[in-house]
């Protein structure tokens, strides 16, 4: 049984003109100690997957339709109370700004403990000892004496270190990691990714790491899923889908990174935008911009299917499948 | 790679910064300073920064947030007085240019392309509007028909409809508003481009949309870039020379061959460690230490010598000069000792 299974899962936010479909039919699963990648442009529904499985779905968005279960158990409709057990207990959350993820107004010492408390037995005494041990781990240096030290006075990157320490306070099975290191700088950012996958590693979480760079995914995942519109369009092992991606959407998106080293005149370029939620088109919602479409993408929906090593939801894959 | 072998071909420059400088007083005010006895305090943003960019050529700055990248920038399109230092375009030097009439003359031959494209539309304005302003500014434009038929062909020839200029900026993608900048930067027939990561607020297949655009006017009508990114692989795509800033200084200028290649700087070195491995190659990474350091009170002698592996005591105490070579520039003791290690990074094929 897989640590996190995401089945059919459906996020629609009703409007006064009607309801938008923002996650369209995602399944997937997370395994023990395993890092999954999303990656996706603004707008693919990257975020609102992760803010479905903490329960951090800001209304009028709701799950309209499938179950996500955490060690079998389902999660999904659990009332506030219960919900907010699992959440920080089992589930821990990592967000782009480390500033707005942690309070002002109390010192990070208070901060940690109090989560500490709040979701173990702990005396005030083993959470303060726990805490320091976790600043520590998370490499801040002189943990002991920055307890007493508020959110201000860290830099961008320490800042974001603490904010993985308080995800990792319960111990938790799985983080949601929402764009961990996009505010951060380039040579910050490497030393988050470093410290990630070094956690996964020590304490066997599993990560769901939602980001719009390619780059971390290449780093730090065992397996990226990527959507569109949405929808997943193809997922798969890391490395077969940054070296050989099946879907003509993730094609274009790897042809479009600039790579040092690559020479090459023009990037592969991708011709218009992602649809709007109010105008998907019907049939494969790619199809306005696939440089291979044909008839059957503007009637059917592709659903994901097996194609080498990894999945995608595309007509060329499925043809070959059934010999059409 | 024509293009790129402008760098060493003897033609004048079109834009030359020498010793540029820009200092801010980020002082308390007199009374406070008085109270508590604090001394005056002063942010280096830039010191000293000299490049020179030859025309049709791109140049860009890399460097993390506060190095001063941004404020070169401002520098350059007049957004900001220099502290110390000289900007000369196409030979002039640009404070000479005293009167209303010379400096208009000047600054109608360059412009800018700034990072937000949500902040740097007006909201209020039909984008037909928008991009005529620079032309109604520097009197270029004939009659209201001669100045609608030219925004029409800018906004053809940065990929969108004639029939868009009716719009208002919030009917577009982010995508579609970078190239409304660059049409409205285009309409006064500007010889030089100031971006300032013009890209950075795109997705990534909007971003390829726009680099090859930007490629594109360069190839047809000869534009002159000075790209700004912190994106090394975006500034590796489209740069002619590169120039590392770290703390309001210049670290190495060459080309992106040799900069890649050949990493001179350790600060450099340290930065294309960072570069999440898109290839695969399962390298084993040098785990980068340390953060920039506040630039008000930066560390003395080599700014980066806190977070260099090389650094000794001469490090500490005086500030490194620029060396340079027939292609580049790059302000290190150890390169100038020869205490440089051979570069560790896998070379780009």
């Amino acid at each position: 049984m897989a640590l996190l299974e995401v089945e059919n899962l459906r996020v629609e936010f009703p409007t006064r003109r009607g309801t938008l479909l923002a996650i369209d039919d995602v399944s997937f699963q997370i395994e023990e100690g395993e890092v999954l990648g999303v990656v996706g442009e603004s707008g693919a529904g990257k975020s609102l997957t992760g803010a479905s499985i903490i329960g951090l779905l800001e209304p009028p968005g709701r799950i309209a339709a499938g179950q996500i279960r955490l060690e079998g158990e389902r999660i999904d409709n659990l009332p506030y109370d219960e919900l907010r057990r699992i959440r920080g207990k089992k589930i821990g959350a990592i967000f782009q700004d480390p500033l707005t993820s942690l309070n002002p107004l109390y010192t990070i010492g208070r901060q940690l403990v109090e989560t500490i408390r709040v979701h173990t037995d702990d005396t005030e005494a083993q959470a303060r000892d726990r805490t320091v041990q976790l600043l520590t781990e998370v490499g801040i240096p002189a943990a002991e004496r920055r307890l007493g030290s508020y959110p201000h006075e860290f830099s961008g990157g320490m800042r974001q270190r603490v904010v993985i320490a308080l995800a990792l306070c319960a111990n938790p099975k799985l983080i949601v990691a929402d764009e961990p290191t996009t505010a951060l700088d380039v040579s910050i950012q490497a030393q988050i990714i470093a410290l990630l996958k070094k956690l996964c590693r020590d304490h066997k979480t599993a990560i769901m790491l939602i980001t719009h760079d390619m780059g971390v995914i290449a780093e730090t995942a065992d397996r990226v899923a990527v959507m569109y519109a949405g929808r997943i369009a193809e997922i798969g092992p890391v490395k077969q889908v940054v070296k050989h991606p099946k879907h003509p959407y993730t094609i274009g998106l790897m042809g479009a990174i600039p790579i040092v080293g690559r020479d090459i005149e023009r990037l592969t370029q991708i011709e218009g935008s992602m649809p709007r939620l109010t105008n998907i088109p019907d049939g494969c919602s790619f199809n306005p911009r696939c440089p291979k479409v044909f008839d059957r993408c503007y009637v059917e929906r592709p659903d994901l299917v097996p194609t080498g090593e990894t999945t995608a939801a595309c007509w060329l894959h499925a043809k070959e499948k059934t010999g059409v | 790679m024509s293009d790129r072998l402008i760098a060493t071909s003897p033609e004048p420059a079109l834009l030359e910064l020498e010793n540029l400088s820009k200092y801010f007083d980020v002082s308390k005010s007199l009374l406070n300073r008085t109270i508590e006895r604090l001394p005056k305090q002063i942010l280096k943003a830039v010191d000293g920064v000299s490049f020179s960019i030859k025309p049709g050529q791109t140049f860009s700055l890399v460097g993390e947030s506060g190095c001063g990248k941004s404020t070169v920038a401002k520098l350059v399109v007049g957004l900001h007085k220099p502290t110390g230092g000289q900007i000369r375009f196409d030979g002039t030097n640009v404070a000479d240019a005293k009167s209303i009439a010379q400096n208009a003359a000047l600054r109608r031959r360059w412009q800018m392309i700034f990072q937000d494209p949500y902040a740097s539309l007006n909201p209020r304005w039909r984008v037909h509007d928008i991009i005529a302003e620079p032309m109604r500014v520097f009197g270029l434009a004939g009659s209201s028909t001669e100045l609608s038929k030219r925004v029409s062909e800018l906004l053809e020839q940065v990929g969108l409809s004639a029939m868009d200029g009716e719009k208002y900026p919030h009917e577009f993608s982010g995508g579609q508003r970078q190239r409304v900048s660059i049409a409205r930067a285009l309409s006064s027939n500007p010889e030089f481009l100031v971006c300032d990561e013009p890209t950075s607020a795109l997705d990534v297949s909007v971003q390829a949309q726009i680099l090859n655009l930007m490629k594109d006017l360069q190839r047809d009508i000869g534009l002159t870039y000075l790209f700004i990114s912190h994106n090394l692989a975006v500034v590796y795509h489209v740069a002619d020379m590169i120039g590392v800033m770290y703390l309001g200084r210049m670290c190495e200028i060459a080309t992106p061959q040799d900069l890649f290649r050949n990493p001179r700087h350790p600060y450099t070195r340290l930065l294309i460690d960072t570069i999440p491995d898109l290839e695969m190659t399962g390298k084993a990474r040098e785990p980068v230490a340390g953060e920039v350091p506040n630039p008000i009170n930066p560390p003395s002698g080599c700014s980066f010598h806190p977070r260099c592996p090389l650094a000794n005591d001469r490090c500490k105490s005086e500030i490194p000069k620029p060396i340079h070579s027939a292609t580049g520039m790059v302000a290190c003791h150890a390169a100038e000792e020869g205490r440089l290690p051979a570069p560790q990074t896998v070379a780009p094929a």
